[in-house]
């Protein structure tokens, strides 16, 4: 279905406009406008048809789901729930207060708000349409897992010792706390519409214009780079391109919308897989001012300690993917 | 009556504050206006997601924004 927009953006640009496929600004053209139109159509379908699923799931709820549950299951119904249900990141410390505060542990608290910023409808979206479902799949997972591992290792050290005073005492409370799931408000098809449609207008209001700048970088990159450049100039198996990667992801996690682009060109170019999933989920998930947020209810060490686990994390799967493919 | 935003200065949260003014100049209702950040605030009230409405100690909505029209509708 979506080779529609490769035939329309042939038959416009090509056709009618004039511009030879065989010039590097035709193809560069060609791709800018097939690309902006498949992602806009993807994102306005898919951003409304989640909305209408995700209003009957409010965080409340969630709490109410892991709260008591047993911690191998909750790390893994952490990830997904995070997945599955993106807040604004200023919310963060009060979901995360909310969490310990029905006496959920800190790592699978933390499992949630990991994974949240890592897998939205608009990286699914974005890779899906880019670079197709097996990377998307496989970032998909990918992300679940560092949720999870990264939830575990944080009990395992402890983690709600490094707190701060006062969300230490929430979470001492919180052992004995009773939680009931929120209850159940009926909503009507009206109702997920209107949610949807501001979802919709809030979400593509503040995302289109990174779209356009990270296509057009993509674009630039696929009409001007010399095919497989990075394999000539990096050389494929360079281990230290991939900490390089991720460590360069960190300064640009504003713009995750517009980096998801340019991914697509800079593999197409020759650089290795890994290497480029690494950078793509550093730059969506550490994110400086989100952590500064989390200052307010951890520790200087306990903000570092995550920081560098999900650095690691992200090395070390854009070393193993770069060796397996 | 006393307004409460609740939210810890994103913003939506800054959106809502002002979506509140208009919708008591709309309504024409008289009301205390206040934007609470303090994080112990809004846990107390059971808010995870901000932003959110506060009516006289009562939480109206949270996690989403409201036009101006449907706040001035809620405090009729």
């Amino acid at each position: 279905m979506l080779s529609f927009f490769k035939y329309a953006a042939d038959w416009l640009i090509y056709g009618q406009l004039g511009f030879d496929p065989a010039s590097r600004l035709g193809q560069a053209i060609n791709f800018f406008v097939e690309d902006t139109a498949k992602i806009f159509f993807l994102l306005i379908v898919m951003i409304y048809l989640i909305a209408l699923v995700r209003i009957s799931l409010p965080v409340e709820r969630v709490r109410g789901y892991l709260a008591g549950k047993h911690r191998l299951v909750g790390y893994f119904l952490g990830s997904v729930f995070g997945a599955i249900t993106p807040f604004c990141s200023c919310s963060s410390i009060p979901v995360f207060l909310g969490f310990i505060s029905a006496g959920i542990p800190v790592g699978m608290t933390m499992a949630f708000l990991l994974t949240s910023p890592l897998i939205n409808e608009i990286a699914v979206v974005l890779l899906l349409s880019l670079v197709g479902w097996k990377i998307t799949l496989l970032y998909v997972l990918i992300g679940l897992s560092v949720g999870i591992v990264g939830g575990l290792f944080l009990d395992a050290i402890k983690a709600e010792r490094l707190l701060q005073g006062f969300a230490r005492k929430v979470y001492e409370q919180g052992q004995h706390a009773q939680i009931e799931a929120g209850e159940k408000k009926r909503v009507t098809l009206q109702d997920r519409h209107v949610f949807a449609k501001r979802e919709l207008t809030e979400v593509f209001g503040r995302i289109w214009i990174w779209v356009i700048i990270g296509v057009g970088l993509g674009a630039a990159l696929h009409g001007f780079m010399p095919d497989n450049w990075f394999e000539a100039h990096l050389g494929a198996g360079q281990w230290w391109s991939v900490p390089v990667a991720t460590l360069i992801g960190i300064p640009l996690y504003s713009n995750a919308t517009a980096v998801i682009p340019v991914m697509e060109s800079l593999i197409v170019k020759g650089l290795p897989l890994g290497t480029t999933l690494a950078f793509c989920m550093s730059t969506v998930a550490a994110s400086f001012p989100e952590f500064v947020m989390l200052k307010q209810v951890m520790q200087w060490r306990l903000l570092v300690i995550v920081f560098l686990m999900l650095l690691i994390a992200f090395t070390i799967v854009g070393w193993v993917l770069n060796a397996l493919y | 009556m006393r307004l409460e935003v609740l939210g810890t200065g994103c913003a939506k949260c800054k959106t809502l504050y002002e979506n509140t003014q208009k919708a008591l100049a709309i309504s024409g209702t008289e009301a205390e206006l206040v934007k609470v950040e303090d994080i112990a605030t809004i846990m107390k009230y059971g808010v995870m997601s901000t932003p959110a409405l506060v009516k006289d100690g009562t939480v109206l909505f949270s996690g989403r924004l409201a036009t101006a029209e449907e706040i001035a509708g809620m405090l009729r």
